[in-house]
């Protein structure tokens, strides 16, 4: 069937800001479909409050409102546009659920809007967990035993009938938040209240326990014609009881018979065919009995979701892009299958490869959060790695996660076997690591199967890296069939050194005399049956290499590798555009990464994709693959993060041409010394800072300075390891605790500027002029993350003089450096002085946010700038304005605000609860929105709608403020209660109010305990529903008992409860200001593409 | 190290290509037609399968044997592949079925094989130069001796197998247990797998299996209510006694069903001709469309040998009006026939699966369907 002539407008919902179980992976999903509906003729509106996204490149959709995904919001926008039809399925949860409240408010109906790729039932069914089980039970399939319940009453009543441990699953949320297991009724009191809570249908779902069986999970389409196919299968290497989405998982699957495998295929089509997915993807998670083979269907999601994503990077298969075509009436035979272009898409791919993922997790940001992995989901990235074998993939995907302590090593001393088999069974990021060692310090493939419940088939493939090793190590020399035969096994050159004793540079000599490189193969669909068209490749030592000839100039721009706190989403587009705007200029692109989730590894996004390892082995042997088949122009390290910046230097002496800011100017801005003479020579002020490489060294530097200080390891990003420190017992403490200070590891010591207005400003340089590509005011003050505050673009405080003054200063840094393309610098304004604080001579996070908040391809401006045009030739061409930049806005142009998006809902410590969600120097948010519009209050509005859902327009605010904040709370908080909001405050701070004329009750702390009269303290009165936005600045230190505590208690009720929380006083001037335009009402919503018309018409 | 592999072997193309690698399974020297087949699962099916007899199977999908062998799944009484060549064997068996190890079963019957770093780049080769003669040897160290014994090999092209594999003896195959007889099936062994008897066995059929020099007489001397025509090795070109067996059956106006190589005799019988694909078909996820209801299966194939015949329009046959009913999406290659007067038709697929997706199981269905719209005693 063609495509359906009755549709000409489509309306697609993104997935929102990134956080943890909805990631970058419907970034990836929601551009393909974009694209695809594009490109089939229909008008495409989108709504995603995330800027840091492809998908909200206004090139993508005609219209793309970066707006908050309410229902509220989406009305505006349906009233507007007037779509046909509604597309959910590529969003995550989110999309989905916003379709549910779209259709059950009427608003789809009321505006003729048709849902299509899903049905309503389809989806409730699909999702609800009691008639999913009955479809299960209809088709022949088992499910867990399991019983529904609303109350806690019912849970303790099933719990006794299904018997501990007890799988507690509350429904409709993302990611699996809020499920895990209940040992006993303790554990199912506190859980299934949580559940209950976070559920939107307050519903939980008990179910018996089947931990530790095998699971798999099959990734599904189906198209109107009712054909289905299985794009791919997965088998998770950690058995049940580890979400999937924080599991290692395997594809293929590896330890089923056809037999077994045909019977999972045929209850998944059994169950899309019965839930009525009517179009497009879906995926399905099985568990099976590892004795006795018998099989139980967990869970189908009726949509795209991440392992679509990965299933999609595994086999080659575009899940969403095929999806999006589905959805408008294609049926999969008349799509043709890319790769091969001659054969369809109704078929299902097969591997002649193995396919690694891993997760990474974030467990150091959040001291004191429970490392144990559970069905909820933790981790906040992931790393894919294909290779010939399962030990060759898995030990590039373990390379590839670039985290020290998870990945395998042959260093050292293993430790006790029995130790270690006893921390191998309880599943935390260094499982894998610790069943290594244990092979290492002796144990049996049946010790591990026994403390873990890994399958034996794994752990006899890692027997076989412990069993190399060890010929490896007694070897009397290495020769090049012994060489051979371990690179096959993916060792990396660092591996072989660790157990020959050897340096990575004289392996990599040493292998290099022999000839001895991997092979790049490509990724086909198809076992290589049919010749592939689209060369997406990945490296082997295997036979014969793939890598076509190309006559084009090309450069090779290395990616982020896998998303973490502070390098996530946005790096990866800044490489997108990078590829995009370097292809419109004659190179042919080649891109390098191992994160599945992006749309940099869509290998529709370059000329040339390499599914590989970001370390220095695997780019030296992309870049040399890409020499011997045509002219490498230069490689691109400063749009990817830290990731590739940090292997510039060796890969400059490697001799690989690096383009854009030299690795000497990137060492130049990381070099204390030398950035101070940078900032001297143009006469710059910055806080007053030295560098230590011992607590003595330490003590000395921070007494000169005067406390407080901020000190920090260098070399990090996101501010790992920073903190603000008052006190030397304090600064004794942090660097005990940051062991790692060493010669190599010094700690850096800054002046912390208390009640400074902090600045970001990302600015292009090419070696003569520079273009500021906008200047952020911060929100909250200085020394929280600039990736965890808020800020907005124009600044709404700063005076023209200041922004000539950061011109001035950006430009004297960027030429003092040596910067050629992008650079980020912060500021602190402080009692009139601007203190530069940092300089990173690499694109930062905040570059999609500008380039969306001022109209500009900020990124595509950088590529350009590598690759040696200039910002005049590019004001020419029409890709910078030809006037003017990101720091002259005009005064009337629209205010946009970056929010950050915290992840503290996902994380409890080990005694269940939750843990501490005030900000500091070190950032923690997984993701962003933007709120877009006229003036600061409703942007802000936005900003703060598209986070938490909303802000409140009345009810009762909780106020408990440090001291030194007292002041600036009486104005915003007068403000709230002239709105008609009824104030609740501790006792001191409700004195200050009502000396101030505003009236407050005093609520009990939650260290006074309850009332005589059962008054109740403000923890139960969050826990009970009666608080509607709560303001609380930290104080104390950490870990002390009284007022530091309280606000911890209430912080974290807060989240659990999901009431806003507003933790800095600047912050709550911001929030009233946005209180006030949704109590006016007047919030509306623009384009991307209407906003930059009016830019451009307000410059010209 | 423990690898599940031994010395070394060589594995020698017609055209001179030479693979090196590691004795898997037993030692010594074999022959065939060297073909690949992409299924990520099924090896056990695979290697038991009989229209693989002289040929040496090429796994694409690297790990094999991880799942061992057990007694349920094979397909006929032995390994037919010639030899066998994987990348990755497996060392340990991981699975709650599995007997023994697939090293261990090749061991016991005798079949050599080989694990090679490049299976990838000698699938490519075949793709490209198409499926040849070829050679494993675990004991011929000089390549050249080894391609001059290959070369001296037949062809396959021209090759008559179905006798070679088929039972010497006619055997009945029961319905289970609860389900009652309600046809009487005679079906051709030119290579039959066991699940074949087994689906229409399910489905009420008693059958019973003859050998492939079965003719017309011996056939319709069974008064079935239907005739199923197997799978089987070989070039069809060659098939005389089954195509003139197979006529008889449509003289006789009985309901007829055929599977891949009885595909092929179907085309014979109609007059059609056959030629050799390139590299074949072999694999779980070949997509093939119903000419009628547009509807996609995807198949598990074995085929290195189709039918020609007009996939746009109905045509003349010396039995009345035919046409293609199932077409190979990948390659446009005919993967069905279906007679527009008479109760027959064939697929070149193997509905019966095993190993493959279940997809085009209701095949069965609809020859039972046929044997219940035409009881054989309307015809006698």
């Amino acid at each position: 069937m063609p495509r359906r002539s009755d549709l000409s407008s489509v309306l697609v919902i993104g997935s929102g800001p990134i956080v943890i179980g909805q990631a970058a992976e419907f970034d990836y999903s929601g551009t393909q479909a974009c694209r695809v509906l594009r490109a089939e003729g229909l008008r495409v509106i989108l709504v995603n409050s995330n800027p840091a996204t492809i998908m909200t490149d206004p090139e993508i959709a005609d219209a793309t409102y970066v707006e908050p995904i309410t229902t509220e919001m989406i009305e505006k926008i349906i009233a507007k546009e007037r779509p046909d039809a509604l597309l959910p399925t590529l969003g995550g949860q989110t999309a989905l659920n916003a379709a549910i409240n779209l259709h059950e408010s009427g608003i789809l109906d009321k505006y003729g809007v048709e849902l299509i790729g899903a049905n309503v039932e389809a989806i409730q069914s699909g999702e609800d967990r009691e008639s999913f089980k009955g479809i299960v039970e209809r088709i022949g399939g088992e499910s867990a035993r399991s019983r529904i319940c609303h109350t806690l009453d019912e849970c303790l009543a099933a719990a006794e009938a299904l018997d501990y441990p007890v799988v507690v699953r509350p429904s409709f949320t993302m990611g699996g938040a809020g499920s895990g297991f209940a040992h006993d009724e303790t554990e199912l009191r506190r859980m299934a209240g949580q559940g209950l809570t976070l559920s939107p249908t307050t519903e939980v779902l008990l179910e018996e326990s089947i931990l530790g069986w095998k699971e798999y999970e099959l990734e599904l389409m189906r198209d109107v014609n009712d054909n289905v196919v299985v794009v791919c299968s997965i088998e998770n290497l950690d058995p049940m009881g580890v979400h999937t989405g924080d599991s290692i998982t395997v594809a293929p699957a590896m330890t089923l018979t056809d037999r077994e495998y045909q019977e999972l295929r045929d209850i998944g089509i059994a169950v899309i065919r019965e839930v009525g997915v009517d179009t497009g993807g879906c995926n399905i998670q099985f568990a099976v009995h590892p004795t006795t083979g018998r099989i139980i269907v967990i869970e189908m999601n009726p949509r795209v979701s991440r392992s679509s994503a990965l299933a999609s990077k595994a086999t080659g298969f575009p899940i969403a892009k095929i999806a999006a075509k589905l959805a408008v009436g294609y049926t999969l035979d008349e799509i043709p299958n890319d790769i091969t272009r001659e054969t369809p898409a109704s078929f299902e791919p097969t591997l002649d490869y193995v396919v690694v993922k891993v997760p990474r997790f974030a467990f150091e940001k959040f001291p004191g959060a429970d490392p144990t992995l559970t069905t909820t989901m933790k981790s906040v990235g992931e790393a894919m790695a294909i290779g010939r074998s399962f030990p060759e993939a898995l030990q590039k995907a373990m390379r590839s996660l670039e985290k020290s302590g998870v990945g395998l090593t042959w260093e050292g001393e293993p430790g006790d076997k029995d130790e270690l088999l006893r921390r191998a069974a309880v599943p935390t990021e260094h499982r894998l690591r610790q069943v290594q060692q244990a092979l290492r310090a002796g144990a049996t493939v049946e010790e591990l199967h026994e403390a873990t419940r890994i399958d034996p088939w794994f752990l006899d493939q890692m027997l076989r890296l412990e069993e190399a090793a060890r010929v490896l190590a007694e070897a009397p020399k290495l020769d090049a069939d012994l060489l051979r035969e371990v690179k096959g096994l993916g060792f990396s050159d660092v591996q072989i050194g660790q157990i020959t004793g050897k340096s990575e540079d004289v392996v990599r000599e040493l292998r290099h005399a022999l000839d001895i490189h991997p092979v790049y193969l490509t990724v086909d669909t198809c076992a290589a049956e049919f010749e592939a068209r689209t060369p997406y490749l990945y490296s082997s030592y295997d036979e014969e290499t793939e890598v076509p000839a190309g006559d084009k100039p090309k450069i090779i721009i290395l990616g982020s590798g896998p998303n973490r706190i502070g390098q996530g989403v946005e790096f990866d587009y800044s490489c997108v555009h990078a590829s995009f705007a370097l292809s419109e200029a004659g190179y042919e692109t080649v891109m390098v990464n191992c994160n599945p989730e992006t749309v940099s590894t869509d290998y529709d996004t370059s000329d040339r994709l390499y599914f590989e390892p970001l370390t220095l082995e695997d780019v030296l042997e992309v870049v040399r693959a890409e020499q011997l088949s045509g002219t490498v122009a230069g490689v691109i390290v400063q749009l990817g993060g830290q990731t590739p910046l940090s292997l510039a230097r060796r890969l400059k002496d490697a001799g690989v041409p690096i383009i854009g800011t030299s690795p000497e100017a990137i060492d130049l801005a990381e070099d204390r010394g030398a950035f101070g003479k940078v900032l001297a020579d143009a006469g710059l002020p910055a806080p007053k800072y030295g560098t230590a490489y011992s607590f003595a060294e330490a003590k000395v530097v921070a007494d000169e300075i005067g406390y407080p200080v901020m000190v920090r390891p260098s070399y990090v990003l996101g501010g790992r390891g920073m903190e603000i420190v008052y006190s030397e017992a304090m600064l004794a403490d942090y660097i005990e605790r940051n062991a790692e200070v060493s010669p190599e590891h010094p700690v850096l010591i800054d002046r912390f500027l208390d009640d400074a207005i902090e600045i970001d400003v990302d600015a292009l340089y090419d070696g003569r002029d520079l273009y500021l590509g906008g200047v952020m005011e911060h929100i909250e003050e200085a020394g929280i993350h600039s990736g965890d505050s808020a800020c907005t673009l124009p600044s709404i405080t700063l005076g023209r003089d200041d922004i000539e003054r950061i011109r001035y200063s950006t430009e004297a840094i960027a030429r003092g450096t040596g910067v050629r393309g992008l650079i980020n610098v912060q500021y602190a304004l402080a009692s009139g002085v601007l203190n530069v604080l940092e300089a990173n001579p690499r694109a930062s996070r905040t570059v999609p946010f500008v380039s969306k908040a001022t109209a500009v391809p900020l990124a595509k401006a950088a590529a350009r700038v590598m690759a040696g045009t200039t910002i005049a030739e590019l004001r020419e061409e029409g890709m910078l304005p030809a006037e003017g930049d990101g720091g002259d806005l005009p005064a009337d142009a629209p205010v946009s605000v970056k929010e950050a998006v915290l992840p503290f809902n996902r994380f409890i410590d080990k005694e269940g609860e939750g843990v501490d969600t005030i900000l500091g120097p070190e950032m923690r948010s997984t993701g962003e929105v933007m709120g877009l519009d006229t003036e600061f209050g409703s942007a802000y509005a936005k900003s703060q709608l598209a986070v938490n859902g909303s802000l409140p327009a009345r009810g009762r605010v909780f106020v408990s403020v440090a001291n030194r904040d007292k002041r600036s709370m009486i104005f915003p908080v007068k403000r709230l209660a002239d709105l008609g909001f009824e104030i609740l405050a501790t006792e001191g701070t409700a004195v200050v109010l009502r000396r101030n004329g505003v009236h407050a009750t005093v609520v009990r702390k939650h260290s006074e305990g309850s009332g005589p009269a059962g008054e109740p303290t403000i923890v139960q009165l969050i826990h009970a529903g009666g608080v509607d936005l709560i303001v609380n600045t930290p104080f104390g230190s950490a870990g002390q008992a009284g007022p530091r505590l309280d606000g911890y208690e209430i912080r974290t009720a807060a989240v659990v409860r999901g009431v806003p929380s507003v933790t800095t006083v600047q912050g709550l001037a911001a929030a009233v200001q946005a209180i006030e335009a949704r109590v006016r009402g007047d919030i509306g919503v623009r384009s991307l593409q209407e906003h930059a018309r009016t830019l451009t018409a307000d410059r010209s | 190290m423990s690898e599940a592999t031994g010395g070394p072997a060589i594995l020698v193309l017609e055209d001179g290509r030479v693979f090196h690698g590691r004795s898997f399974g037993a030692t010594g020297e074999t022959f065939g037609e060297a073909v690949f087949n992409t299924g990520m699962t099924g090896y056990q099916e695979t290697l038991t399968d009989p229209s693989y007899h002289r040929q040496i199977v090429v796994m694409t999908a690297p790990h094999i044997g991880n799942t061992g062998v057990n007694d349920d799944d094979p397909e006929s009484g032995r390994i037919w592949v010639a030899g066998y060549v994987v990348r990755e064997p497996a060392r340990i068996t991981s699975n709650w079925r599995a007997q023994r190890t697939l090293d261990e079963e090749l061991r016991h019957q005798g079949v050599v094989g080989i694990a090679l770093t490049g299976t990838r780049a000698l699938t490519r080769h075949l793709r490209d130069k198409g499926a040849m003669r070829a050679a494993v040897s675990t004991t011929e160290t000089d390549p050249r001796a080894l391609l001059a014994r290959v070369r001296e090999q037949p062809s396959m092209a021209g090759s008559e197998l179905a006798a070679e594999v088929s039972t010497r003896e006619s055997y009945e195959v029961l319905p289970p247990e609860g389900v009652g007889a309600r046809f009487h099936v005679a079906a051709v062994d030119l290579g039959i797998k066991a699940m074949t008897p087994q689906r229409l066995a399910e489905r009420g059929c008693r059958v019973t299996v003859l050998p492939a020099t079965a003719t017309a007489e011996d056939i319709l001397a069974l008064d079935p209510d239907g005739v199923f025509f197997s799978n089987g090795p070989g070039d069809p070109a060659t098939a005389d006694g089954p195509v003139a067996a197979m006529r008889g059956v449509l003289d006789a106006g009985r309901p007829l069903f055929g599977i891949c190589f009885g595909n092929q005799i179907l085309g014979r019988a109609l007059d059609l001709g056959t030629y050799k694909l390139t590299f074949g078909h072999r694999g779980v996820n070949q997509p093939v469309i119903d000419t009628r209801s547009g509807r996609v299966a995807i198949t598990s194939q074995n085929h290195g040998f189709a039918v020609d015949a007009p996939l746009d329009a109905p045509f003349d046959t010396l039995y009345g009006r035919a046409e293609v009913s199932h077409v190979g999406l990948n390659d446009q290659v005919v993967e069905g026939l279906r007679l527009l007067d008479r109760p027959a038709f064939s697929v070149q697929f193997h509905p019966e699966a095993a190993a493959g997706p279940h997809d085009a199981a209701e095949l069965f269905d609809a020859f039972v369907d046929l044997m219940s719209a035409q009881p054989a005693s309307a015809v006698k």
